[in-house]
Order: structure tokens, then C-alpha cells, then sequence
């Protein structure tokens, strides 16, 4: 695979049908938005390096109740734009009264963004059985630049690491991911999820880790 | 107007021992501030400045909220140590303005369209001034802004002619900022368009032509050392990883 640092305005290509995330087009070439790293396949995108996190629907993120109003908790996303969970999005039906008992303020929620204006207002739900409030276990947080990397191509690295490390992993697309699991195993969950933000931008990855997670698990042995 | 007994040159040379087309020493380090989102640190000759990125973020006071864009905040500021006579601290009429226009130097590469209701606060301090601050201020700040992962459609690079003893020369350092004929700063992207353009003092045409193209020459040397030093800020966190930590809340 190609990789190449780019900074904002560097001529991509001159095609401008490869244009990707994080570039745009002028007079018919494609230039970089982004200081970042710039992909060539069919399309080029260009990842960038840091940078705040856009919520966009379908996204899973983890959130902290921090206020609640008539029919809706406001929920700090790790974004320049907080989430709106509405009472009819609680999986029970409640009434307005007893919001706070369910989720108070300083509550830790996994949940999705389901969809999000053009003012943003950022709307979310607790809709599902993989999501809810946060009961047990450690959140961490890392750059949401780096989530594409946690995940792996197809969810190969993720779905590794939590068959290696034996915990429930949820990763939120804002940067946030739960850790549930035995205090030894989270303890690794955690020591691997920092190295692979350490290294995000690093080829073979995926191999290291699995190198790493073999000596550390030979180490406790 | 400058009969003084100053002299500008000494066999060809300037005071500073350059030629009338060279910039000062430029020195660019990128990410020097951890809790800020995009940070950089510049020297420019004697010129010592910070430039912070934070945002985009919720903006406070709510009422300079855009609907549609992010608004773009910029502040230049002068330590009190920064010149020989302490300056007063805090915003003047000179700061406020240089603020002003390096904001409206900066804002046509910003896709402020991305972040609706958002603000992009740019704080610049100047530690040490000698002559030309503002374009060592907008020069960091977009090296900073690009570090805090913002989208531009290019850079912005900045630089200054001037004009003494009737000769046009690059990058005025201050004693011939303060003794000479004019100061000319310009903002510009890399492909050439004038983000800024400032006179102080009297040029005629061909000169101000003249001076125009020698600042425009001097701003893509810039922008190649910008570039050099964004660039040089990713490999070194390819080798030595791991300064950036990881937080765990509970």
C-alpha cells in the first residue's frame, strides 16, 4: 500500500474521480484537506493525525450524561456537539419524573447516534441490546483518529484482541472504549489498546500485536 | 524623511550580515504544547512566538454562534517582556488589529463549513519581537492549525519586505523596520493568492511591484519549511512513539 505524509493543499492526483475523505478538488486535481496520511488505492483519502470527532449516524459512541432536561438527557460525546437522548429512546418506557433515576448525571452510556442535522443536533438511542448504561468494567479513551486502526479491516484486529485478551470490548467511535473482563485481563486489554494508538500509523501492525500479546500472556504463565 | 546616520549596508551586506533577498534563520517546531489541540513554536530571525489551536469546540459566548459555520477566533497577544520597554500587558489598538487581519489571513483556507456552531480559537503569543511578529505569528498558527487536524485548502505562509535606503529588501529585522522607508507584510497560500497585503510607508509602483514579488518569494521558502516541519513531526512520532498518552477515566 501506498502511504505518503501530506499537508493541507498538496496536489493527490490529477484525476479527480479518485477524490476521497479529506481531500477536494480544484480545476479537476485532488488536494489534501488534512495533515495526515494519504492513501492511494482507487481513491485517495487522506486519514489525518488528530482532530475532533464528527458524530455521523450509525456510529456507536460512549457517553456521559451531563444534564438532563423535560424529555431529554444531554450527553457529552467527546465532540464539539453534545448528543441528545430522548426518554422514548430508553429501551423501558418511563416517565419524565424519573429520568434521573435511570440515567443521572455523570451516567456512562454506550449508545448510538441515529441521526444528526444539518445544525447538528445530535440525536441518540439506547435501542438495542448491545447498548446501555455502563455498570461495570474501565472506559478509556484514545485519538478517534486512531479507531479505524483498533477495529482492523473488517473488525480483524478487534475481534482478535477480544478473543486474546478474554473481555467484552466496546469501542465507540468517539475515541471511547469499554473494557469488561478479569483484572489481570483488562490490565492487557488496556496495555495492547495503548500500543496500538502508540503505533496506529505503523505498517504490520496487526502481527505485532498478536507477537505482543503472545509474550505478555508467556510472561504471566 | 531619514536623514539618520544610520547606515543599512556595509559592503553589500545588511546590518545582520545578509543579503537584501535573504530571510532570517527560521526555525519551526511543531506540537510543543500538550493540552492545546494544535500547537507550534517559531523563531524567525530574533521573532520568538507560540501559536495554540483549540477547537473546534462549543463557543462561549453563545451569541457569536453561526448556524452554518465555525466561527474563527484569533488572538495576538505581546508579552510584557517581548520588547525592550515593557509593553503594557494586555490588548491595545495595535493588537487588536494585528489580531483582525491575521484572522482574515487565515479564514479563506478554513473549511469553517464543517463544524456548524463551532469555534476555532487561535492564540498567538509573541515572547520575543523583533519586527515582522505578525507574519511569524500567522506562519505558526497555520502550521499550528494543520497540526490540530483542521481542514484547509492549503497553508498560509507569511512574510515581509521593506524598503531602505531606497533599496527593497526581504524580511525587515528591526532596526530597519524602525528606521526605514516601508514595511510591506503579505499572507499568501502556496499556489499564490494574497491572503493579506499591508503598507506602511511610501513605495512607488515598480517598487511596491518589486517588493510584492520579493515577499511572495520569501513565503514559499516558508512554506517549504512549514511543510519540512509538519513533516519531520510525523516521522519522529513514527520512531519514537508513545508521548501521547492514553487516558483512563473511571
Amino acid at each position: 500500500m501506498d502511504r505518503k505524509v501530506v499537508v493541507p493543499g498538496d496536489l493527490l492526483s490529477e484525476d479527480a474521480k479518485r477524490s476521497g475523505e479529506g481531500t477536494y478538488v480544484k480545476n479537476g486535481s485532488v488536494y489534501s484537506l488534512l495533515y495526515g496520511l494519504a492513501n492511494f488505492r482507487d481513491k485517495i483519502n487522506v486519514i489525518p493525525l488528530a482532530g475532533k470527532y464528527v458524530p455521523v449516524p450509525g456510529d456507536n459512541v460512549i457517553g456521559v450524561v451531563k444534564d438532563i432536561t423535560f424529555s431529554n438527557w444531554i450527553v457529552d460525546i467527546n465532540s464539539p456537539y453534545d448528543g441528545l437522548l430522548h426518554i422514548s429512546e430508553f429501551p423501558k418506557r418511563i416517565e419524565s419524573e424519573e429520568m434521573s433515576k435511570h440515567l443521572h448525571i455523570g451516567s456512562s452510556i454506550m449508545t448510538r447516534v441515529t441521526d444528526v442535522d444539518p445544525t447538528m443536533k445530535v440525536e441518540l438511542t439506547l435501542n438495542d441490546k448491545k447498548l446501555g448504561l455502563i455498570k461495570a468494567g474501565q472506559v478509556i479513551e484514545i485519538s478517534h483518529t486512531r479507531v479505524p486502526r483498533l477495529i482492523g479491516k473488517g473488525g480483524s484486529m478487534i475481534s482478535m484482541l477480544k478473543k486474546e485478551v478474554n473481555c467484552n470490548i466496546f469501542v465507540g467511535q468517539n475515541g471511547r472504549i469499554w473494557i469488561h473482563g478479569g483484572t489481570e485481563d483488562m490490565d492487557l486489554a488496556l496495555k495492547t489498546i495503548t500500543l496500538i494508538d502508540r503505533e496506529a500509523h505503523t505498517n504490520g501492525l496487526t502481527d505485532r500485536i498478536v507477537d505482543f500479546l503472545k509474550t505478555e500472556k508467556g510472561a504471566r504463565s | 524623511m531619514d536623514e539618520t546616520d544610520i547606515s543599512f549596508f556595509k559592503d553589500g551586506l545588511r546590518l545582520d550580515g545578509r543579503k537584501a533577498d535573504q530571510l532570517r534563520p527560521v526555525k519551526i517546531e511543531v506540537g510543543v504544547l500538550a493540552r492545546a489541540d494544535g500547537s507550534c513554536y517559531i523563531e524567525m530571525g530574533g521573532n520568538k512566538v507560540i501559536a495554540a489551536v483549540y477547537g473546534p469546540r462549543e463557543v462561549h459566548p453563545r451569541h457569536l454562534q453561526e448556524a452554518t459555520r465555525a466561527i474563527v477566533r484569533y488572538r495576538y497577544n505581546m508579552a510584557s517582556f517581548s520588547v525592550e520597554d515593557r509593553k503594557r500587558p494586555g490588548p491595545d489598538r495595535r493588537s487588536q488589529e494585528l489580531s483582525k487581519v491575521s484572522r482574515e489571513a487565515l479564514e479563506p483556507v478554513i473549511l469553517t463549513s464543517f463544524f456548524p456552531r463551532s469555534v476555532i480559537d487561535v492564540f498567538v503569543e509573541v515572547l520575543q519581537a523583533d519586527a515582522g511578529t505578525r507574519t511569524a505569528g500567522i506562519n505558526a498558527a497555520a502550521v499550528a492549525l494543520a497540526d490540530a487536524g483542521i481542514p484547509m485548502k492549503s497553508m498560509i505562509s507569511s512574510c515581509a519586505a521593506g524598503k531602505v535606503a531606497d533599496t527593497i529588501i526581504l524580511d525587515p529585522m528591526k532596526e530597519e523596520d524602525n528606521f526605514g522607508q516601508a514595511d510591506l507584510p503579505i499572507a499568501m497560500t502556496p499556489g499564490g493568492d494574497i491572503t493579506l497585503l499591508q503598507m506602511d510607508g511610501g513605495l512607488t509602483p515598480d517598487e511596491f511591484q518589486r517588493a510584492v514579488e520579493m515577499a511572495m518569494k520569501g513565503a514559499r521558502d516558508i512554506y517549504e519549511m512549514q511543510r519540512e516541519a509538519l513533516v519531520k513531526k510525523y516521522s519522529q512520532m513514527v520512531e519514537q512513539p508513545g508521548r501521547e498518552e492514553v487516558h483512563v477515566c473511571d
